[in-house]
């Protein structure tokens, strides 16, 4: 019986039957479907998945005129950043990393973020921040935003101001841990719209959340307080509004956005959201089970992110990065896997972006 | 640096190569889905929408129209001047663009 190259979650090569694809994919699609309470993928595109994984060329390509924009996060850190960013170290300005996406790369669009990539730390260097923005936006043609990670986590001791919610809650002082959290999020929430404030007037066309939510609903909670005051102050404003993972950690548990509890949000209940905070793009996530097949990975992806995309009012970008959107889990992601994954989200999942 | 890539190439829309910008604006202007945006620009642009994504029309429409483009050629728009272009083409404002006006006597 033929077999097909393929990989597992985590990047290694394994061989499966044409029916051994089909049977993952549909495990995966049930996981989706039964975590997620949204519908299977149909046959047809079932059999659509099964054709695009068993293509014998090593890449694929979307259909001429199915083309989606590529929006970018992590800024130049890929260019000139360590491994701990995936970053190839290549000393480099980001003025010349953002050019090389912008006219060697053909990025649809930029972000400019800096070397630690949380909001916090911006603080400190907003001006070096300001400065490296106006230069970009003199010399770049495509959208360009600033980004980074909300990373609530930074707000706890020994970083920051409240005390760490993990350490109360393990002595049961389960108040104490939610007020931490929610004096947390005010920080936050203060913090990216103060950063913005200045980065806009620099010239920058909007902001990128990358990773909502890592520090759980508090994190989500911050975020989305912080897009609505800036879509308030700057009506123009770009707002492309990422998320960390496929499922909203409830580690407060009871904070609310627009009257909808923010713990256990899937992509598909995440994303009127982001549109009624006044987000202009969403990212959603699907996170990548290494212990399984790209197969089943791939079929869980497309459902959660189909329904998303459903949901959605406005565009939703995929995220397609190492070990999300059915991307196996590893530092270089192989381009058979990637290029499979990313024709099966525009073609199937319909997506507006990546 | 693989991963970028290979989504440029599978599903990007080349960027300043061809027309990935002008879609990826209209998106994030006035939050336009994919069909709606590649409409919108193909519309302004006076091409089809299979268009957008070809480097052959969109290399010298993108020179004629002071766009920008992807290699280096002296003399044509680039930076905040493409930008400005740009935003009468689609008949947005570009915060860039405002900036350096405001800053202008």
């Amino acid at each position: 019986m033929t077999e097909y190259a393929l990989r597992m979650g985590d990047g290694q090569r394994i061989f499966m039957t044409k029916e051994q694809i089909l049977t993952d994919l549909q495990e995966g699609m049930a996981d989706a479907a039964d975590l997620g309470t949204i519908p299977d993928l149909s046959g047809d595109e079932l059999d659509k998945l099964v054709d695009i994984i068993t293509t014998s060329s090593r890449m694929v390509g979307v259909e001429p005129g199915m083309e989606v924009p590529v929006t970018h996060d992590i800024s130049t850190i890929r260019i000139d950043g360590d491994q701990g960013n995936s970053g190839v170290g290549i000393p480099s300005s980001r003025l010349v990393g953002m050019m090389m996406h912008e006219r060697a790369f053909g990025a649809d669009t930029m972000e400019l973020g800096h070397i630690d990539y949380s909001y916090k730390p911006v603080k400190p260097i907003i001006s070096q921040e300001q400065q490296t923005m106006e230069v970009c936006q003199q010399n770049m043609i495509v959208p360009l935003l600033y980004g980074a990670m909300p990373n609530m986590g930074l707000y706890y001791t020994p970083d920051g101001p409240f005390p760490n919610p993990g350490d109360l809650m393990k002595s049961f002082k389960i108040k104490e841990a939610q007020e931490a959290m929610e004096g947390a999020a005010e920080h936050l929430t203060r913090d990216i719209v103060w950063i913005m404030q200045r980065m806009m007037a620099s010239g920058a066309d909007g902001i990128n959340f990358d990773t909502i939510g890592a520090a759980g609903d508090g994190d989500m909670f911050a975020s989305l307080h912080a897009i609505e005051q800036l879509r308030k102050e700057f009506p123009d404003i770009y707002i492309e509004t990422g998320m960390a993972g496929e499922l909203m950690l409830g580690l407060h548990g009871e904070m609310e956005y627009d009257g909808t509890v923010l713990a256990g949000l899937w992509p598909h209940e995440q994303a009127p959201l982001a549109a009624k905070a006044g987000s202009n793009v969403f990212g959603p996530v699907v996170n990548t089970n290494t212990s399984k097949s790209f197969a089943w990975n791939l079929g869980r992806a497309v459902t959660f992110i189909k329904e998303a995309v459903k949901a959605s009012t406005i565009p939703c970008h995929v995220n397609m990065g190492m070990g999300v959107g059915g991307i196996p889990m590893l530092e270089t992601p192989t381009i058979d896997a990637v290029s499979r994954a990313s024709k099966a989200m525009v073609e199937i999942a319909g997506v507006d972006g990546i | 640096m693989g991963m970028p890539i290979s989504h440029i190439m599978t599903s990007g829309m080349s960027g300043i190569r061809a027309a990935g910008d002008l879609v990826a604006r209209m998106e994030f202007s006035k939050s336009m889905r994919i069909g709606e945006a590649k409409d919108y620009v193909s519309k302004k642009l006076g091409v089809s929408t299979m268009d957008l994504s070809d480097e052959y029309v969109m290399r010298e429409l993108r020179e004629e129209l002071g766009l920008g483009v992807i290699t280096s050629v002296a003399g044509v728009p680039k930076g905040i001047a493409a930008k400005m272009n740009i935003e009468k083409l689609l008949d947005i404002k570009i915060n860039s663009c405002e900036m350096f006006r405001n800053k202008i006597a």
